[in-house]
Parts: C-alpha cells; sequence; structure tokens
C-alpha cells in the first residue's frame, strides 16, 4: 500500500504540472487585461502601458512563465497584483470558512441523507420510499440560490432566528462561528442530502438483492443488523465516492452560496480573481484546487479497503 | 455513584460555559464599540488612490488621508489641513502654513515636505495635477510648517486642483511612502485622516476595517462635502463587501448592517417599507451616462454620423433605463454636470426636444455611410453600461444602421477598448460608461470632452479646436470669462460630438434610521455620522 500511496503522490506532482502550464497558457490567451483594471475607467494608453511595464506583463510568455514557475519551486504562490497581498495570505484568509462550510454541509448531508437511503431502500416501492424519492428529485432540481433566498427570507429576516450574511471565525465564538454557518449549510446540503440518499437507496438495493443478505435474514438476525452491518457497509463503496466528489467539489468553493450568503471562501476568492484578471491568485488557487482533488481522490480510494476487505493495494 | 455523576455534569457543563465565555470574549468586546457596517458600493482592491482612479479607492482615501485643500457644497474651495494661505501679488507663489496638531497614523507629525513629496506624486498622474505641474516652477519647504508653490505663469485653478474632490485626489500621505513610483502601488496605507485602516482584518473581495484616529484634530467649521470638520462619530467602521443585492437588501432589513451606499432602483420598494430604514439621495450632483465613439475608423470618425446620434436618442429614455424611476434621474443636455456652474445648454439643440429622425438619416446619407458595422461592446455585469448599450443599440437599428452587440463582463471591455484595431479585427465602435458628477464639472476635469487624439482617452477624439478653447479656459481669471469660455467649449463639443451625454441619474443609499448625521455630497463621506 505505501508504495501505492507513493506512486499516487509523485503522479499528484504530474498532474499539477500539467495544471499549471495549462492554466497559465489559458490566462495568456483569454481575454482581459490585469493592467486596464487597475488603472480605472479614468486611463489613457500610457498609464496601461506603464502599469503593464511594472507588472511584467509586457514580456514573453516563456519569460512570465519561467518566472512564475521558479517561485513556485520556492514555495512562493506569488503576490495579488491588486491588493499587493501574497497569494498564500489570500488563500489562508479564505480556507477557515470554506473548510467550516465544507464540513457542516457534509455532516448534515450525511447525517440526513444516509438514513433517508437506507429507510428509502428497506421500505421500497412504498409511500416512504416515494416520499423520499420526491424529496431527492426536489433537492436535486431546486436551485441552492432559491432555497438559501427562501432560508433567509423565513428564519433571518421574518422570524430573525439566524444571520443573513457573513462569516465568524471559530476563535470570535463557538456559537457566533456556528450560527453563521447553519443556513449556507442547509441551502447548500439539500443538494448533497439528495444525491447521497439517492445513491446509498440505489446501492442498497442492489445488496439486499444479493443472496448472502438472503443468509443473514434466513439466519434470524434483526432487520436492523441486516440492514446496517451487512447491507450498508457494503453498499458503501459508491456512497463514499460520491462523498469523496463532494468534498472535492466543497473545497474548491460553493460559489453560490458564497455569494449569497456573502461568505469570504475560496470559490468567491476564485470568481473575484476571475473577474478582475488577477493572475496570480487564479493560478494560485487552481494549482490548490488540483492538490485537494488529487488527495481526495487518494483518500477515497484508501477508504474502499476499509468497506472492501477484498481490495489491497 | 449519582453523587459522582452530578458532580461529573455539573463539571462538564461549567466548563463548556466558561469555554464558550472565553471564545465569545472578542467577539463581545468588539460589540461594545460603537460600530458602523456599511455595505460599500464596490469591493476595495487597490488601497493607493494615485495609481487608480476607481471610486472605491477614492473613497477608502477619504476615509485615512486628509486634503490640504477641499471643495464645499458651494463648490468653493476651503483650506482643510491648510491652517492659511497667501498668494504674492504677482499671482506666482502661493505660502502654505499647516495647522497645528496634525499627526500621521504612524504617530509622525505631518510636514511640508510630505505635503510637497504627496502633491508632486498626485500631478504625474492626475490630469489636472499634469497641468498644474506643468505651470509649476517649485515646491519649496520654508520649515515643517510652512512650503510654498512658485508659478511660471499664473494659474488661478491651482487651488481648485488641490481641492479636486474626485478621482484622482490629492491626499497626503508621508514623504516616504509619497516617494514611491507613481504607477507602483503604495503598501503602507498610512495617512492623517479621521480614521486608521486595520491591515490586518483586511480581507479582499469581504470586509474592510477602520477605526476611529483618536489623534485626529478636525477643523472647526461644520462639515460641508470634503470641507470643513471631520469628526468621526464611531468607533470603528467597517466595510462589509455583499455582492449579491438580494442578500445585501436583507442584511439592511435585518439590522446587520447600518448602511447600503448605493442600491439597483428595483429594490428600492422592498426597503421603502421597512420604517427603520431611509432611502434617500445624498448625492447632489448624480452620475452621467455617456456614449463613446471610436474615432479611428468608420463611420463614427466622421463627425456627420456622431451628430446624427445627437438628433436620434432620447435622454429620457435611458433615465428610465438606467434609473429605472424618472425620481432617481432626469435629462442634463450639457457636457457639464448640472447643477454646477458651468453647466449650460449652449450648442444642444440636436440633443433637445422631439426626436428628429429624418435629420439624422439625412446626416447618415451625407456622412456617406456604407452599411459599415457598428460594434458596441457591454459588460452585463455592469447593468448601467448594458442598459445603455441596449437602448442605443435599438436607437441606430431605427436608423437603419447595422448594428452588432458584443457582450463580456466589465474586465473584457475595458480590454477590449484599449484596442485601436479595426471590428474585424477585435476592434469596436462604440462603448458606454458613466462617471460622477464631480468628474464632469469642468473643461480641466472632464477628460472625455478632449480632442487630444493618441494621447487622450479611449476613443482617440483628436480635434485640435477642443483642445484650443480648453487652453482659453484655463487661461480666464474670473467666473464670467470662465462661464464664456467653457460655453465655447460645449459649443464645439456639440459639434464634433466627443461623446454623447445620456442621462443624469443618482443611485439612492439606504440607511438604517439609528444613524444620524450622513453628509449630503457626491462621494460618500463617514464622518460626522453618529450611531444610536
Amino acid at each position: 500500500m505505501v508504495a501505492y500511496v507513493v506512486r499516487r503522490l509523485f503522479s499528484t506532482i504530474v498532474v499539477m504540472a500539467v495544471v499549471a502550464f495549462v492554466v497559465f497558457s489559458l490566462l495568456y490567451l483569454t481575454p482581459g487585461d490585469p493592467a486596464a483594471v487597475i488603472a480605472g475607467d479614468i486611463a489613457t494608453d500610457e498609464d496601461i502601458q506603464r502599469i503593464h511595464a511594472r507588472l511584467g506583463l509586457d514580456e514573453p510568455f516563456l519569460v512570465q512563465f519561467g518566472r512564475w514557475v521558479w517561485a513556485l519551486l520556492h514555495g512562493d504562490l506569488g503576490t495579488s497584483i491588486f491588493t499587493n497581498l501574497p497569494v498564500t495570505t489570500l488563500i489562508g484568509q479564505r480556507v477557515e470558512p470554506t473548510i467550516a462550510l465544507t464540513v457542516c454541509t457534509l455532516v448534515v448531508a450525511i447525517a440526513v441523507a444516509v438514513p433517508l437511503g437506507v429507510v428509502a431502500a428497506a421500505k421500497a416501492g412504498t409511500w416512504i420510499d416515494r416520499a423520499v424519492m420526491a424529496f431527492s428529485v426536489l433537492g436535486f432540481s431546486v436551485p441552492v440560490f432559491v432555497v438559501a433566498y427562501g432560508l433567509i427570507l423565513t428564519l433571518s429576516v421574518e422570524l430573525d432566528w439566524l444571520p443573513v450574511q457573513g462569516y465568524r471565525n471559530f476563535r470570535d465564538g463557538v456559537w457566533q462561528w456556528f450560527r453563521h454557518l447553519i443556513l449556507p449549510s442547509i441551502a447548500l446540503g439539500t443538494v448533497y442530502v439528495a444525491l447521497i440518499a439517492r445513491m446509498t437507496r440505489a446501492s442498497m438495493l442492489d445488496v439486499l438483492a444479493q443472496d448472502y443478505i438472503r443468509t443473514a435474514a434466513a439466519k434470524g438476525l434483526a432487520r436492523d443488523q441486516v440492514l446496517i452491518g451487512h447491507a450498508l457497509k457494503n453498499a458503501a463503496i459508491p456512497v463514499m465516492t460520491i462523498i469523496g466528489m463532494g468534498i472535492a467539489l466543497l473545497i474548491s468553493g460553493a460559489i453560490v452560496t458564497e455569494t449569497v450568503f456573502a461568505l469570504p471562501g475560496v470559490g468567491r476568492l476564485t470568481v473575484d480573481a476571475i473577474l478582475r484578471r488577477d493572475y496570480p491568485v487564479i493560478q494560485g488557487v487552481i494549482l490548490m484546487f488540483s492538490a485537494v482533488y488529487v488527495l481526495v481522490n487518494l483518500a477515497v480510494d484508501l477508504s474502499y479497503m476499509f468497506f472492501d476487505p477484498r481490495i489491497r493495494y | 455513584m449519582k453523587t459522582r455523576a452530578t458532580l461529573l455534569r455539573s463539571t462538564l457543563v461549567i466548563g463548556v460555559l466558561a469555554a464558550t465565555a472565553v471564545l465569545s470574549a472578542p467577539l463581545a468586546l468588539a460589540q461594545a464599540q460603537k460600530t458602523l457596517k456599511f455595505i460599500p458600493q464596490a469591493d476595495l482592491r487597490i488601497l493607493d488612490p494615485i495609481t487608480t482612479t476607481a471610486y472605491i479607492t477614492r473613497n477608502h482615501g477619504y476615509m485615512i488621508y486628509d486634503t490640504l485643500f477641499a471643495t464645499d457644497a458651494k463648490f468653493q474651495v476651503q483650506p482643510q489641513m491648510v491652517d492659511k494661505y497667501e498668494l504674492s501679488g504677482d499671482r506666482l507663489t502661493y505660502t502654505f502654513t499647516l495647522r497645528d496638531g496634525l499627526k500621521f497614523h504612524d504617530g509622525q507629525p505631518v510636514r511640508s515636505a510630505d505635503c510637497i513629496a504627496s502633491i508632486e506624486r498626485w500631478a504625474k498622474r492626475d490630469a489636472l495635477g499634469q497641468k498644474l505641474a506643468e505651470v509649476t516652477d517649485s515646491w519649496k519647504a520654508v520649515n515643517d510648517k510652512t512650503f510654498t508653490l512658485k508659478l511660471k505663469r499664473p494659474f488661478p485653478l491651482a487651488l481648485e486642483a488641490l481641492a479636486k474632490p474626485s478621482s484622482n485626489v490629492p491626499f497626503i500621505m508621508p514623504e516616504r511612502i509619497a516617494k514611491t513610483d507613481a504607477s507602483t502601488n503604495i503598501t503602507e496605507p498610512i495617512g492623517s485622516g479621521p480614521f486608521k485602516f486595520v491591515k490586518e482584518e483586511w480581507v479582499p473581495g469581504s470586509k474592510v476595517v477602520y477605526v476611529k484616529n483618536t489623534d485626529y484634530v478636525p477643523r472647526k467649521e461644520p462639515p460641508s462635502w470634503a470641507a470643513g470638520g471631520k469628526v468621526a462619530k464611531v468607533d470603528r467602521v467597517e466595510w462589509i463587501y455583499i455582492p449579491d443585492s438580494a442578500t445585501a437588501a436583507a442584511a439592511l432589513n435585518a439590522g446587520e448592517v447600518d448602511w447600503w451606499e448605493q442600491m439597483p432602483p428595483d429594490l428600492i420598494p422592498v426597503l421603502a417599507k421597512n420604517k427603520d430604514i431611509k432611502v434617500e439621495n445624498i448625492d447632489p450632483l448624480g452620475s452621467m451616462g455617456m456614449i463613446r465613439f471610436n474615432f479611428m475608423y468608420p463611420p463614427f470618425n466622421n463627425a456627420k454620423m456622431r451628430q446624427a446620434v445627437l438628433y436620434a436618442i432620447d435622454q429620457n429614455d435611458y433615465v428610465i433605463g438606467i434609473a429605472g424611476d424618472k425620481k432617481n434621474g432626469h435629462t442634463c443636455y450639457s457636457y457639464f454636470t448640472c447643477g454646477t456652474p458651468l453647466s449650460s445648454e449652449v450648442g444642444a439643440e440636436p440633443m433637445k426636444g422631439k426626436r428628429d429622425f429624418d435629420k439624422a438619416k439625412q446626416l447618415i446619407k451625407e456622412a456617406g455611410y456604407n452599411n459599415e458595422k457598428i460594434v458596441i461592446i457591454s459588460a452585463t455585469d455592469q447593468p448601467i453600461v448594458h442598459s445603455q448599450t441596449l437602448l442605443t443599440a435599438d436607437t441606430l437599428k431605427k436608423l437603419g444602421l447595422n448594428v452588432e452587440i458584443q457582450a463580456g463582463d466589465w474586465g473584457t471591455l475595458i480590454t477590449r477598448r484599449t484596442s485601436k484595431e479595426p471590428v474585424d479585427k477585435g476592434g469596436w465602435s462604440i462603448f458606454h460608461t458613466w462617471l460622477v458628477g464631480p468628474d464632469l464639472t469642468n473643461p480641466a476635469v472632464n477628460f472625455a470632452i478632449r480632442g487630444s487624439g493618441q494621447k487622450g482617452w479611449f476613443g482617440w477624439a483628436d480635434d485640435a479646436k477642443i483642445e484650443e478653447l480648453r487652453d482659453a479656459w484655463f487661461a480666464t481669471t474670473d467666473a464670467a470669462t470662465s462661464k464664456k469660455a467653457a460655453d465655447a467649449v460645449q459649443a464645439r463639443a456639440f459639434e464634433f460630438v466627443p461623446y454623447v451625454p445620456t442621462a443624469q441619474f443618482i443611485l439612492p443609499t439606504a440607511y438604517r434610521t439609528n444613524l444620524s448625521g450622513v453628509i449630503i455630497a457626491p462621494i460618500t463621506l463617514l464622518w460626522n455620522v453618529e450611531k444610536r
């Protein structure tokens, strides 16, 4: 297994190198010029050329790419050309809200979705199953922003129970921190509840049709023991895959949720950087995303061994 | 056994309560102060008010910096950091003396050398500053509190330049910072203004924090625009950037924020229903929309084509398109902001009254229009730009012109407008934008009216006559001749048509009624605001 992990980690470096080159090339080719954005509306060609020269944007592609890679190899992701803050600082400011939102959303999603999926599979064909599936379809179809606005209107504006927007750091108080995450987690979690519940149900139905389940039931095991101890564990692999994908997607930014609830997360950092053509920030966050994707995929692959002892690396 | 369990439970409860109290302490401390929570018009990205003309950076500048002079609500120049000043009999030498007690946020006193370095850096970037630099012989520090400006020839606008209210504003910084190259962003936001910037709490894209500068010595006069006493009446100001309008409205409704600087017109009815919220127009000058042409290529390199647009467009449509309601805008047939001393309707006849499509079509025919494609570049993330685009495209199509809208985001538009290529190679024919009233009050600050060709603004309008008339305006020495010269500039502008003014509009502001002292000014200023 160690050899497998080392091999996968090496492949991460290759993937990130390819991502770095592709991202840098795409940004170079994409229309948009940070110098024009910096100069503002009241500017002349001369102003923009001066900013170009200062930022080194008038240099050839390979020179710019080489300089960036050299800095990267020294652990320097660069400096935002707008805020003058290091990209690592900007990402650091955004990581806590993103991780907090990811964890809360997944806790909400797994806590609700897995039992729903198991119950729906156990009661397949009944009204309970149909109700769970109807909820799943609804949860999957209604856009996140609609759920978010609905929650804001009812729970924040009308009832004044929870804050409309913003984020509080953990160190500013646990309760304040948690209060600011409840609505975004529910809004974002709805989609994942739907997705995980459907996947759990489908996977459970497959497993429940297996001979060993019938044997377990015939041996007199309680229904709950059969469902949880035998079926759910064997049905977990596709569910884990979906959860792993969810983690990767959430860490790379739940942009709509972050925008609606004004959460200063990584997703908004990325969108803001793209809109103003802040190249070092775009490159930095995309590199980080690619690393997260690869590492989460590795973790998911390794988790299969726990659920299915036949899998060995 | 039961006692031990109870004891354990009690210990756990006390532990959790103590931990919660400790973890909540910083928040409680922050809440004990009077904090003004403010949603700004945009995200603050650049801290240097000299390298960029972005209005959000200008507003940040007003928070932390001070100016030597400032313009008041009567368009008069008033001393701000300057205590007293005098002009020599030959009108060539100004002598300025600073007020007592001026200190930068790092505790250092404000000295003449700081003022000179700051003005010299500003004059490298700002158009009016460059004009001042042209006539400047020297800046000299007499001592730490007194300095002189020696001119090569009399320049009546010298004080107006130093009191320029909008981008770029001649803010005063410490000399060591002001020595930074004028194209390089400063990294230390240290001023001597009424608030201090808290860099450690700055989260770009989310939050900017200022605290009251307790060392600031305000002037005694009442505030009037950026002039007068700048008294900070709250301990802390948080700019909370909320990109989504619906969320911003909900946050204001719920009382999570105190003030929303600029709201889209469609949300006015939603907020106006709340008796705890005041929706108000606090900007006496508003902003002006404009249609800017590319003068390098057909068809708008022909003045008759540009004049045709004057005869066809109806400003009333643009008022509704931009402001949503006539209460928030009006027509303004002037190249200088309506409501300011130099505004007039001289030469504006083609824009007024019933729209004359026949005349417009006749001009198009005389221009020899040959069905050249007209590309209007637009930005769908900027409603003011895009609504103007749709209206202009519709009007031009009614005139039988071959129009195509090419829409992207604002970042793409402002890059593409730098292109000097023809439309089939990525160029453009028209773009729309808007500028705040103070940027268009006279021929000195209205850069869009200029005819300076390749050195000028995008579109590169080239007209020696307008430049000549502008220079003649600079040479005027009293209000009457200044007005006459400005009228001449405008009359020529309506012939040459460097751009078409589309409407004057105001984006209303909304704040909780527990705020008082909001200053009526064309720039949002946060001193004097009290929170109950």
